[in-house]
């Protein structure tokens, strides 16, 4: 017992005589010194004057987010419709849906046998919360009934016969530089809300609502980002309209307060370009290009790869003080400030097994069959269609639905290559929860959802699902990912409002 | 040495004749008066707590019954033999007012009725399916075949036969999960002694009726005047029967022309 205490205290005493052994002790310390003293520097001074400010001077890589999806070039199905430009279409008669905003449907003003005009109020709001609709051609009014609508199965539409004049109605009327330059924000969210303004990304969220911000907004984010795959419309909108497109994020940015405008483009070095030259008058406008990553285009992965924040969970974008809106938006207030027009019209690309696939300038409420027709009607049998792109799109039941407001493309596929005949067992290989952008556990909230267990599903926030459908698309066994997510998060709305 | 065996035999025992005078001085001070039928009603329960009485389960029922806020006959698993049970344990003479129920498709669409206009290759539910344009079915109303009823069901009464879910009566408890967990609501909980059924829920015009299914109910009122008790009606675009008045003579099934007025077997 003794000795064996006796032999620790020499050790001890004896060390530091040693000149060999200061000598690496010395090194060692110095050097845990060194990367300690580092890590103070960095956590508690450069990381929070980087995240206060979270400006773009701070990031060292590349702007993007984590997780997602990387199509390849081949695969986002882009190159047939890019270079095509925007072809302006009105079709023999138009099916308008009542709804076609995040709210309530509007009730229909007009009946069977009036005669509309070009940019007439045939849908009052129910609130003012809600938005308009406006006839997109001039004509006559064959019914007000109900007829197939994308999302909400059947909805009240007014059919209305063009009769290929469009006379505008009198209440269009433009408006001056000078008379612009003096609107106030909330005479310009007014002019927004009463020209039927949604978000024309695909959400068709009401934009007045979204600019009426009550903290300080730093950025206005412009969203060029166009990931879905299959879509070029916004793209066509930035190469041909690029001054609108600076001129409504310059209208937005006075109706929301924003000190900054940031127009993210993903890719595309011409419409960057493009808009860059556009954006040369206005010093407030930058133009960033964005790494190529699905999905680039959507809010809160846009608001990280731009600015660096993080949109708490559950949060919306005026959290971090950010407002985002489309490139097609923004060319929508454009002209409704400007033109005094209402939104009667978007670019929609049609794409995949049709004559000519390309980008159509056509009225809300074509029908996808008139359209397609316009690109030279289908190529063999459709089998199936989609309101959208491949990613996020919308199976449609029939053709005979109209575009809407938030209605970006029509896809359709007329043989299926890879058929999901059978969903296979989960390997566990974790490659949804790599891909998921928004940090969730795609397997187990589907697992959960199965076995209904919807208190699990709330702990693992399948609320937070965008529907973005990497989970989906990366997973080996081909399993409905996505689909019971979505499920999951619409029976926990379901649970919540109960 | 002794000693040193003994004081912890002293006060590990003295400790317990302690403990145990406290806790049968608590027993007597803080005694809960429970009723003995409580006990014996939830013996005689089925025990499946599924929830088809309206209560939480079987405990919940059974103090229910005992406080008199719940009919005797009031578990529809149990069946009469249960309701008699309970009737005899709370004293009750005259017999109990049991009547068995069953629940039952209202849809006649399978095998050529309605067709199925585009196929549908997502998750393989009812409730998943319906987003997309009410399902892949030409009626908007009819029964979609991916079973939700079948695990809703605790008793193994429903399957799916030819795309259409079917109940067996026999089986069935009537406890009504299969129709909460339906999301066409097609499933309809009805007396077993009544054998006819509208087995329609299409509320369309007719022409419209016409042309997604050969065997919808086109509100033609045939029924109606066919009926000598008055107890079928058209509401709303579909004919009803009014069990209180039904007699079961089968007049109404007899004119009906698209034949959806069905005997429940």
């Amino acid at each position: 017992m003794g000795a064996f205490s006796d032999g620790l205290a020499r050790g001890r005493h004896e060390f530091p005589k040693n000149a060999k052994n200061s000598f690496v002790f010395m090194c060692f310390f110095s050097q845990f010194t060194f990367f300690s003293l580092t890590y103070v520097f960095f956590y508690y001074i450069v990381y929070p004057i980087k995240h206060f400010y979270g400006k773009q001077v701070w990031k060292l890589k590349s702007l993007t987010f984590s997780g997602g999806i990387h199509p390849l070039a081949e695969q986002d199905w882009k190159a047939a419709t890019k270079a095509s430009p925007l072809r302006v279409f009105a079709p023999a008669s138009v099916v308008i849906p009542m709804r076609q905003h995040l709210g309530r449907p509007c009730a229909p003003c007009v009946k069977p046998g009036d005669e509309v005009l070009l940019g007439q109020m045939i849908g009052e709001p129910a609130s003012p919360r809600d938005v308009p609709v406006h006839a997109s051609v001039s004509g006559k009014v064959v019914a007000v009934e109900e007829r197939p609508h994308v999302t909400a199965g059947m909805m009240l539409a007014v059919v209305i016969e063009n009769d290929g004049q469009d006379k505008p109605d009198p209440s269009i009327q433009p408006r001056s530089a000078a008379e612009v330059e003096a609107l106030r924000p909330e005479q310009l969210r007014d002019i927004i809300r009463d020209a039927g303004i949604v978000g024309m990304g695909g959400a068709e969220f009401p934009t007045h609502l979204k600019l009426d911000v009550k903290g300080k907004v730093d950025y206005l984010l412009i969203n060029g980002a166009e990931c879905e795959p299959s879509l070029t419309g916004d793209h066509r909108q930035m190469l041909e309209n690029g001054d609108l497109v600076v001129k409504g994020a310059v209208l937005l940015m006075r109706a929301c307060g924003a000190k900054e405008c940031v127009i993210g483009i993903e890719g595309k070095p011409d419409a960057a370009e493009a808009i860059q030259k556009a954006a040369e008058g206005a010093r407030e406008v930058r133009v960033l290009q964005l790494k190529v990553k699905y999905p680039q285009g959507a809010e809160k992965m846009l608001i990280a790869s731009v600015t660096g924040r993080k949109v708490p969970a559950g949060g919306l974008p005026a959290a971090v003080g950010c407002v985002v809106d489309n490139v097609s938006t923004a060319v929508a207030v454009a002209e409704a400030v400007y033109e005094g027009a209402p939104l009667t019209r978007r670019s929609v690309t049609v794409n995949g097994a049709v004559g000519q696939p390309g980008n159509l300038l056509l009225r809300i409420g074509t029908t996808f069959r008139d359209a397609v027709n316009f690109c030279g009607g289908f190529v063999g049998t459709p089998q199936k269609i989609i309101s959208g792109g491949p990613m996020m799109g919308t199976a449609v039941a029939e053709p005979d639905v109209p575009v809407t407001k938030g209605g970006s493309g029509i896809t359709v596929f007329n043989q299926i290559t890879d058929p999901v005949t059978v969903e296979g067992n989960c390997l566990r290989c974790g490659r949804c929860v790599e891909a998921c952008p928004l940090q969730l556990t795609p397997q187990a909230i589907s697992e959960a959802y199965l076995a209904e267990r919807l208190d699990l599903c709330g702990e693992l926030r399948a609320d937070l699902c965008m529907k973005c459908g990497c989970c989906t698309f990366v997973c080996p066994a081909k399993r409905h990912l996505s689909q019971t997510v979505d499920l999951a998060k619409r029976a926990l709305a379901a649970q919540g409002r109960r | 040495m002794v000693t040193q065996i003994l004081w912890p035999l002293a006060t590990l025992g003295g400790m317990g004749i302690l403990f145990g005078l406290l806790l049968s001085y608590a027993s007597k001070k803080f005694y809960v008066e429970v009723d003995e039928r409580v006990a014996l009603v939830r013996e005689c329960l089925p025990g499946a707590n599924c929830g088809g009485c309206g209560y939480a389960g079987c405990d919940n029922l059974a103090a229910a019954v005992v406080e008199g806020s719940a009919k005797v006959s009031a578990c529809p698993v149990g069946g009469a033999a249960v309701a008699e049970q309970i009737s005899a344990i709370m004293g009750l003479t005259g017999g109990t007012d049991f009547e068995k129920v069953a629940a039952y498709v209202l849809c006649n669409g399978a095998e050529g009725g309605a067709r199925e206009i585009y196929h549908y290759d997502g998750v393989s539910q009812c409730a998943a399916a319906a987003q997309f344009d009410g399902g892949p079915k030409s009626c908007r109303f009819a029964c979609l075949g991916y079973g939700d009823c079948v695990r809703a069901c605790k008793f193994g009464a429903v399957t799916v036969v030819h795309q259409q879910a079917k109940v067996d009566p026999d089986k069935c408890t009537g406890c009504g999960a299969c129709a909460a967990a339906c999301p066409k609501g097609v499933i309809q909980v009805t007396p077993v002694k009544m054998r006819l059924t509208v087995a329609c829920r299409n509320t369309d015009a007719a022409k419209k009726v016409r042309e997604v299914c050969a065997r919808g109910c086109i509100a033609c009122k045939r029924c109606e005047k066919a009926c000598e008790y008055g107890a079928i009606h058209v509401a709303g675009g579909v004919a009803q029967i009014d069990y209180a008045k039904c007699t079961n003579c089968g007049k109404c099934a007899e004119q009906c022309p698209s034949k959806c007025i069905v005997e429940k077997i």
